[in-house]
């Protein structure tokens, strides 16, 4: 069996004093791609949050395990040089800060954990410049600052081509694909394709059914009311497309698919 | 109070002893300034915290201390210390004062568009072009510490562009705090005119080479002449055992533009007057700051824009960052006269709070006497975005550099409208080595 990337064992948390996530399992190993589904207030962001250790999401129980070593101990920044990557959902506007200078940092912050020198300005400039030709980030978007007056798209693209610079085993994606046309989905899911490997797993969420055409998961799960209420094949999300999530609150929580 | 008052009148009687030696042999223009001077300082003295002016910048600390005027010594000042100083501005001239003195062996001047006297100089010659000009901007009945640099009249420089002249390259004047055994006060003067249509960047550049407490008063006054473009920018990089009161005055003749950057990065006592005369219709006035207070430093930066004549424009950006236990003041004022009809003024101050123990007493302040203007301010006190430091934290950058990278991007605003981009990265190096090692 291949390595177990993620282990999410019975995790609940609150977030604005309410309690969001009821016992979360999730297992991804290496090579996967998952895809959560569910509809609006699910807690499909609150768990993509607990996992990269957004401030303000208090852990009540449960264990999370990256590669064997637990994630919830860890601070945000620990996690992401360990590997771990969230697309964030609203990208953050920082004025001032060139998107460059940021990025680099975060690259060479990464690379100096795992023990590899910093990138200069010129090696670096040669990479970003290919990523970026990745995922149809012009060169101008790189001078401005971080995301400040980018187009929703435009933010998009830059989770996606931070996310290929910092080539991280774990790639969360929140809602990457929302508020997207259809040109800049697929630009979107291509930079997400070129990631996939056998050495990494990635957790997809998203509300429509359509970023799965273009991103293929191995499985796709539901979540309603901070529960994973059901786990299946691909076919799932075409179900859900169909048929919405309300007839999943008659059915009992998990399938037997999860137990795959 | 009383500390005050003693400081005060120990102040003046050591003005007047000095004048005997100061004035001695000079032109009669210099000795008038220097007599308006002593008669207005022996009447205002020391600012106290009752006068709203001076509310939040208590002054006790820096009367405490028994200033002396600059010594006749001659300093030796490294050539490599001058030139890394110098090296972020390439200038077509750079002028060295230590103490308050002019020192020609460490001057250069390569642009013939500039006419540059010191003002030693012209207050012996008795220059008829620059001397009467000195002093007509300020009015020390209502600046204190204008009054006492009056007092005080030594040096300085004046500065002159003939009408039409055109500096490719900024002139950069420095300035040199220097250790003398005691605590020394300079009260250096800039004088700077620049003529019809002429254009030209002046760097008045502030800085310690020494440790020990010193106290620079400077007093400089801008006449921006008709259609002319002068940009000044202030740099204050002095030690935290320095004090440092700044006077800029400036006119703005019709069509006139006029950038003010002021800077302040050091010292443990700051005070800064900008005030702007926009005189002639159509002048333009930009004024930026930026201002970093660490550890128990305050920095005071008051404005005045007076909207005088219709048709003119200012734009404010002051920038307070705050860490520590620091103070920091802004006092915006802006007047629009009954007659400056269709004036536009914009003021904003936005303040960002590192330390729970540092504050910011922010006040901007529109009086409008016309009708038909546009104009607004506003001032605001934040803190870091949790959520874009989360953000950075999230791409592997520490917490610190999280914060330090966010600080520096508030900063990049202000330094980014300076004229020298060099200028600008070597500013902001520095604002992020002292907010890491205040």
């Amino acid at each position: 069996m291949k390595e177990a990337i993620l282990e999410i064992e019975g995790l609940e948390a609150e977030a604005g004093g309410k309690h969001i996530l009821r016992g979360i399992d999730l297992v991804l190993r290496a090579g996967e791609v998952h895809a959560l589904m569910g509809p609006n207030g699910s807690g499909k962001s609150t768990l993509a949050g607990a996992l990269a250790g957004r401030p303000g999401i208090a852990i009540t129980a449960g264990k999370v395990h990256y590669r064997g070593e637990d994630l919830l101990a860890l601070e945000p920044e620990e996690r992401a040089r360990r590997g771990v990557f969230l697309a964030f959902q609203y990208p953050v506007e920082i004025p001032g800060v060139s998107n460059n200078y940021f990025l680099k940092s975060a690259l060479n912050a990464v690379r100096a954990h795992r023990g590899e020198e910093p990138l200069d300005a010129m090696e670096f400039l040669s990479v970003v410049r290919e990523k970026a030709a990745l995922v149809e980030v012009p060169k101008d978007l790189l001078a401005r600052s971080v995301n400040e007056g980018f187009s929703g798209g435009e933010k998009k693209r830059n989770e996606v081509l931070q996310m290929l610079l910092l080539e991280p085993t774990l790639a969360v994606l929140d809602e990457t694909d929302s508020g997207l046309d259809i040109d800049a989905l697929r630009i979107v899911a291509n930079g997400v394709n070129a990631l996939r490997g056998e050495q990494r797993a990635m957790l997809v969420i998203t509300h429509y059914q359509r970023l799965l055409d273009y991103i293929v998961p191995d499985q796709v799960h539901v979540l309603t009311e901070g529960r994973i209420v059901k786990s299946g094949g691909k076919e799932l999300a075409l179900e859900l497309e169909e048929r919405g999530y309300s007839w999943l609150e008659q059915e009992p929580p998990r399938s037997e698919a999860s137990a795959r | 109070m009383s500390g005050l008052a003693t400081a005060s009148a120990r102040w003046l009687a050591r003005a007047s002893a000095a004048a005997a030696r100061l004035g001695a042999g000079e032109a009669p223009a210099a000795g008038a300034l220097r007599r308006a001077g002593l008669e207005a300082f022996g009447a205002l003295g020391l600012p106290g915290t009752k006068l709203e002016e001076w509310r939040y910048t208590n002054l006790a600390p820096l009367a405490a201390l028994d200033w002396q005027l600059p010594s006749e010594r001659v300093h030796p000042i490294e050539r490599e210390t001058l030139e890394a100083l110098a090296s972020p501005v390439f200038a077509c001239g750079l002028l060295v004062f230590a103490n308050g003195r002019f020192v020609p062996e460490l001057s250069t001047l390569r642009s013939p568009e500039v006419e540059v006297t010191s003002l030693a100089a012209a207050r012996r010659s008795g220059d008829a072009r620059a001397l009467p000009r000195v002093g007509t901007l300020v009015d020390v009945k209502l600046h204190p510490f204008a009054a006492l640099a009056a007092a005080c009249l030594d040096d300085g420089v004046c500065i002159r562009l003939p009408a039409g002249a055109k500096l490719e390259q900024p002139l950069h004047i420095v300035f040199l705090s220097l250790d003398e055994g005691a605590p020394v006060a300079s009260h250096p003067r800039v004088w700077i005119e620049a003529g019809r249509g002429s254009v030209a960047v002046v760097v008045q550049d502030h800085v310690s080479l020494g440790g020990g407490p010193a106290f620079t008063n400077a007093v400089t006054e801008l006449h921006v002449g008709p259609g002319a473009q002068l940009t000044h920018v202030l740099l204050q990089r002095e030690s935290t055992a320095s004090f440092h009161v700044s006077n800029t005055t400036a006119q703005l003749e019709r069509d006139a533009r006029l950038a003010t950057h002021a800077i302040s990065l050091g010292g443990r006592l700051v005070r800064n007057d900008l005030l702007l005369l926009l005189a002639g219709e159509g002048a333009e006035a930009v004024l930026n700051g930026l201002f970093l207070c660490t550890g128990e430093r305050l920095v005071d930066n008051h404005t005045f824009v007076d909207h005088a004549v219709p048709r003119c424009t200012s734009r404010q950006l002051y920038k307070g960052v705050l860490a520590g236990r620091s103070r920091g003041v802004f006092r915006g004022r802006v007047l629009v006269r009954p007659d400056a009809q269709h004036s536009d003024a914009k003021q904003s101050n936005p303040n960002l709070l590192l330390g729970d123990g540092a504050e910011i007493d922010a006040k901007p302040q529109l009086e409008i006497r016309a009708d038909d203007v546009k104009c607004s301010h506003g001032s605001a006190i934040g803190r870091v975005d949790e959520n874009a430091l989360f953000y950075l934290r999230a791409r592997g950058i520490d917490e610190a550099a999280g914060r330090a990278l966010l600080v520096r991007g508030f900063a990049a605003e202000v330094l980014a409208a300076l004229p020298e981009p060099a200028l600008a990265e070597a500013l902001a190096d520095t604002f992020a080595e002292l907010l890491e090692k205040p």
